[in-house]
């Protein structure tokens, strides 16, 4: 892949052409719906997006809280929780992720298909959490799965799981079909399943995927000899 | 309910070849316990729980305890006699003995017929490596089944005459009994600011020392 060139400034529907909002809404005000295939296949998307019903820990019930009629996802069309994999776009990674329990959410997320995305919701599918010091926990999901928003919390709030599914919707509407920087769903070239960890004698093998993941090198410490 | 003493006694006159200890606990809470010995531990508990004076018919509480071997250094007072004719020296004179190690099961039994309890029994294996068998109490009361399981996972006492002595926590390959004193786990989480040294020093070491030209990760990664 040859890395896209630099823009000036983000569009928010770059493939309707050179015509600007403002115009856009004039015309609307007419009578005239100007639109792209992109833009609405990226906003039909974005509104419908299913997520897995599954549950690690605590963070679950904030989100099943956010499935209530007090928080109400389903005012962002989010509201049908898959039972099946090969059903749902969306993997909502809530609560802690043990090392016995990442093979099985390696290979739900293979079992999803393109496109589909990753949210890991709360301190331990970040980190770990609390529990990043035990010999049990894996520490992040992102070391074996790739993950489009994380939001922080111990437990988040479910308006927090709300802000994390705007910023998922923001970023669905600004992916492209076609192009240099086409979304991942769209090139044959990407991976869509990642290597399922094993659990071995002493710990999961690998400990993460180089692939998704690499070890963060801390501050202070580079140029020591 | 009787004394702790009342029931050892009661249970040596039932069991006579046993041997059962009353294990004191000096601390305020004063948990006494009875230690057990393997052979007669199933015979003794099915007569706790059945007994009309007792009826422990409730355990509440299974858990494990890993005392690894440990050096005990015992000072005594000797009076030594001088040769030159003096009078008698009193010379401290230290010994060393290592205690074995072993493994233990603790088992809380109370009465919910009677409402009294808790009742604390231990069951000790021979050692930390070979002999950690003790007999399971499963079959007399149903509530020990998950506990010995887990402690069967984490600590790695086998439970004979368990029904179902298979892994709780860990997945069924693993090797190692992460409750136990000795255990290393794995050093598999990156550098962060803790205030724990001795976390710090540990995920600090497993960084190699980066030296300029080949960029970070690629030596991480390296790392054999």
């Amino acid at each position: 892949m040859s890395t896209p060139a630099p823009t000036a400034a983000p569009q928010p529907f770059p493939a309707a052409g050179n015509i600007s909002d403002a115009d856009r809404e004039n015309l609307r005000r007419n009578g005239v719906l100007l639109t792209s295939l992109e833009e609405l296949y990226n906003w039909g998307r974005s509104n419908s997006i299913w997520p897995l019903q599954f549950g690690l820990a605590c963070c679950a019930i904030e989100m099943i809280a956010a499935a209530t009629a007090r928080f109400d996802i389903a005012r962002f069309g989010a509201e049908i929780f898959r039972p099946s994999p090969r059903q749902a776009d969306l993997m909502i990674v809530s609560g802690t992720v043990t090392k016995k329990m990442i093979p099985q959410v390696v290979r739900l997320w293979n079992q999803m298909p393109e496109p589909k995305y990753c949210i890991a919701m709360g301190a331990c599918a970040i980190s770990g959490g609390p529990f990043k010091q035990g010999y049990n926990v894996l520490k992040g999901v992102d070391r074996f799965i790739p993950v489009d928003i994380y939001i922080p919390g111990c437990p988040p709030r479910p308006e927090a799981l709300l802000n994390g599914l705007m910023q998922l919707q923001k970023k669905i509407r600004g992916e492209h079909l076609t192009g240099p920087d086409a979304a991942k769903h769209t090139r044959a070239d990407a991976p869509s399943e990642y290597a399922v960890p094993t659990c071995g004698a002493h710990d999961i093998e690998p400990t993460h995927n180089p692939a998704v993941w690499t070890p963060p090198v801390p501050l202070g410490r580079l140029g020591k000899g | 309910m009787e004394s702790l003493e009342q029931i050892r006694d009661r249970l040596l006159a039932r069991f006579p070849g046993a041997t059962i200890t009353l294990v004191p606990n000096p601390g305020p809470a004063a948990e006494h316990t009875i230690s057990l010995d393997n052979a007669h531990a199933f015979e003794i508990a099915r007569f706790l729980r059945d007994d009309p004076a007792l009826q422990l018919d409730y355990c509440s509480n299974v858990t494990g305890i890993d005392w690894p071997e440990k050096e005990i250094v015992e000072t005594k007072k000797v009076s030594v006699a001088d040769p030159a004719g003096g009078p008698a020296k009193v010379v401290e004179e230290k010994t060393k003995r290592i205690e074995p190690g072993r493994l233990e099961a603790v088992y809380h039994l109370y009465s919910m017929a009677l409402r009294h309890g808790p009742v604390i029994i231990r069951l000790r294996t021979g050692n930390r490596s070979d002999q950690v068998t003790v007999p399971s109490l499963t079959p007399v009361w149903r509530s020990c089944d998950f506990q010995e399981r887990e402690i069967f996972d984490l600590f790695g006492i086998v439970f004979e005459g368990h029904p179902n002595l298979r892994r709780l926590l860990m997945w069924g390959d693993f090797k190692d009994h992460p409750m136990r004193k000795d255990y290393v786990e794995p050093d598999d989480y990156e550098w962060e600011p803790t205030p724990h040294a001795e976390v710090l020093e540990r995920a600090q070491a497993h960084y190699p020392s980066v030296t300029p030209g080949v960029s970070a990760p690629a030596q991480v990664e390296a790392k054999p």
